[in-house]
């Protein structure tokens, strides 16, 4: 508790110590001799004690030309209720409003503790490494390229590279799993990890305000800036409920003697209005809303999954379609060479290991320069073998996106691609049944062969597909540029519904906007890439989740999702805790909203009292707050 | 210039919009925003006018929500 709400605690103590005796010694008729100015001024003393501040803001407020709030309809019922004679009602009242706004103020500042606790990654200090040996600093003071020290135990405070040391690190912190990674001599690390037994000296790459830990925090705090449309609708109605009950209590006041005739006092029609400014306020909906969707990002950051925005977090609970990106995103992008087929005069050569490496060797070196995954794993087998590129042989290398390498080796031209690009410059081959991604080769437009490089399914991903489905996800498509074969492969290996390969870079965001236009209301379509090469169709889709890799720029840039540990199991977590969030959203609207009209409908026909409707309130309040928080607590299925 | 501030005692949500609209209103804003649940505030306007539209924000959140205080 703070020391603002530990003062209002004891006022209110001391209001109810004081008031419940008097108004025992009221029923009991002991004060029935009283005159009227003397029982006024014993319930005004209580009243005095628990409702100063109230009638003090509602006079700051009237003279800052904001009258119509909830500090001046507290006021004002509860003047109208000591008008007409209701002195120990003016008093409950007060005593139950200021209750339930410690309560709402109390609850309030246990969710944002929750949340900061659960992000507990900011680190107090850095072991920084000088002169005159270990000195404790404060992380927002280390400069890029300091040298600190990680001792055994303690949290990552800056992303850097590891110098020297060897240990493992749990990233939990991060990616919501607890599996271990090690850390060594020029492997970069990311804040927020825990080291394990080593000791390991880091140079630092980032200062605070840039790093991984300072990044996500900003992030989820931010998150609630990003309104999904429940909130703006629950804002735009609150901006109307006040004033319409307000309103209506005055109605109550004119018509109501109308009405009943001389049966029920004018008095009474007052008192009766009163109470409908008393739940004239929606603060119910107001904080419990955004509160159930920032305790939603919370649990989801805690999980390794960073959610740019409440909207996002919404949507995902209504998405129906599933893209996903084939390379990196449904298989690890770790390409090895498995297979290595030259042709001589149209046909080929098989168990012949010189031209095997000679035709290895024409592709490695007009892909020397590229940084293409392919061709990076024909180089690695082609250096593995003893090969070296020399740039001097290559000349007027070409990269044609989506089609290949077209590059002038030793005075020959050489094209290095799949067979888009040897359709393109019309060279005679036969079509290649291998399953996996193949890479043709040929000189001076003779055909000269093909290497096969499989990917590998990354682990999880079939699982992932299946938890999706199970999710309630209609569709899981596959887009990707590799070939027909290796596409088919992965799409049944994963039981993808659909899939289209040989896109060109383009078609993939085609593709999306064709999909989403066949999208119904209120169904939306999700892709999931990697945030380099992915970043148009993440930012065309309905929702965009990209592979986080440990939250690399590109990724949280592109994405409106990331996936901080790449695994595909996640995203069936993410609309699991979406799901959650707006099923306990709309349990506290309908439960607030049903409450507030109830407690109207039964005060306008008098069966309530005053104090019984700031009850049902601020019951109503503290209940829908309390309920939000689970949105914090998901547990995986 | 883009800032951020730390805010305390910022109680209510319907507060929080008050003041963001508010402060949105002040001329040479260029964009703002009151996060409730982070308590923060977020100004972005032209260097040369900053200091003042900071001391008219703090005034905006006096106007609406006496008790609250910005660190600045």
């Amino acid at each position: 508790m703070t020391k603002k709400q530990r003062k209002m605690l004891i006022r209110i103590i001391m209001t109810a110590v004081i008031f419940f005796p008097l108004l025992m010694l009221d029923n009991l008729g002991f004060m029935a001799g009283f005159p009227i100015f003397l029982r006024i001024i014993v319930f005004l003393i209580p009243y005095g004690i628990i409702g100063y501040d109230v009638i003090r803001r509602a006079c700051i407020n009237i003279r800052h030309g904001q009258v119509f709030d909830e500090n001046f309809l507290m006021m004002l019922a509860t003047a109208g209720a000591i008008g007409v004679g209701e002195y120990s009602e003016a008093v409950a009242v007060m005593l139950f409003y200021q209750v339930g706004e410690l309560f709402q103020s109390y609850a309030v500042g246990k969710s944002r503790n929750s949340i900061s606790s659960m992000l507990e990654m900011i680190p107090e200090y850095v072991n920084i490494e000088t002169d005159s040996g270990i000195e404790k600093e404060d992380p927002e003071e280390v400069t890029v390229g300091s040298i600190i020290v990680i001792m055994p135990g303690e949290r990552v405070p800056l992303d850097g590279i590891v110098i020297e040391g060897e240990s493992m690190l749990d990233t939990s912190a991060l990616t919501g799993e607890s599996v271990q990674r090690r850390a060594s001599e020029g492997d970069e690390i990311y804040s927020g990890c825990i080291n394990g037994k080593g000791i390991l000296k880091v140079r630092t790459t980032k200062e605070y305000d840039d790093s991984m830990v300072a990044k996500i925090l900003e992030l989820v705090e931010t998150a609630g800036e990003k309104k999904a449309k429940t909130e703006n609708f629950i804002t735009r109605f609150a901006r109307y409920y006040t004033p319409v009950v307000t309103i209506s209590a005055i109605l109550l006041v004119i018509f109501g003697p109308l009405v009943s005739g001389g049966t029920i006092s004018v008095s009474t029609w007052i008192f009766r209005a009163c109470t409908f400014l008393v739940v004239s306020c929606p603060c119910a909906l107001v904080i419990s809303v955004p509160l159930g969707f920032f305790g939603g990002i919370g649990a989801s950051s805690r999980h390794g999954i960073l959610v740019k925005g409440s909207n996002y977090l919404e949507l995902a609970s209504k998405i129906n379609t599933i893209v996903f990106d084939k390379t990196g995103t449904l298989t690890k992008g770790e390409f090895k060479v498995s297979r290595i087929v030259p042709f001589k005069e149209g046909k080929a050569v098989a168990g012949d290991k010189e031209m095997e490496y000679k035709l290895l060797s024409l592709a490695a070196q007009a892909e020397g320069y590229s940084t293409h995954p392919i061709a990076l794993s024909v180089l690695e087998t082609f250096k593995e073998n003893g090969g070296v590129t020399d740039a001097s042989r290559v000349s007027d290398v070409t990269e044609e996106p989506g089609l290949g390498i077209r590059a002038k080796t030793d005075g020959r031209i050489v094209l290095v691609g799949n067979e888009k690009l040897l359709n393109k410059y019309g060279i005679e081959h036969q079509h290649c049944e291998e399953k996996g991604t193949v890479v043709h080769v040929c000189v001076d437009n003779i055909y000269a062969g093909f290497i096969v490089i499989s990917d590998r399914i990354k682990e999880g991903a079939a699982e992932g597909i299946r938890e999706i489905k199970k999710a309630g996800v209609k569709r899981c498509l596959m887009l990707t540029g590799d070939r027909e074969e290796a596409a088919e492969a992965v799409a049944q290996k994963l039981e993808i519904d659909e899939y289209f390969a040989s896109l060109m870079p383009g078609d993939k965001v085609l593709k999306v906007e064709n999909l989403i236009k066949d999208n119904k209301k209120g169904e939306y379509t999700a892709f999931v890439g990697d945030g380099i090469n992915d970043a148009p169709v993440l930012a065309r889709a309905d929702i965009g989740i990209a592979m986080g890799s440990m939250g690399s720029d590109a990724a949280i840039e592109a994405a409106d999702i990331v996936l901080m540990d790449d695994n595909i199991r996640k995203i069936a977590l993410m609309i699991g805790i979406s799901g959650k969030t707006m099923r306990i959203v709309k349990q506290n609207i309908v439960f607030a909203l049903s409450v507030k009209i109830g407690v109207l409908i039964l005060s306008a026909l008098g069966y309530t009292n005053m104090w019984a409707a700031v009850f049902a309130d601020v019951g109503v309040c503290v209940l829908a707050i309390l309920n939000s928080m689970r949105t914090l607590n998901y547990k995986k299925i | 210039m883009k800032k951020k501030f730390k805010m305390e005692d910022l109680e209510c949500a319907h507060c929080a919009a008050k003041m963001e609209e508010a402060i949105k209103n002040i001329p040479g804003v260029m964009n703002a925003s009151v996060n409730f649940l982070a308590q923060k505030m977020t100004i972005e306007a032209p260097d040369e006018l900053f200091d003042d539209i900071v001391d008219k924000a703090v005034e905006c959140v006096k106007k609406v929500e006496p008790d609250c205080r910005v660190l600045v």
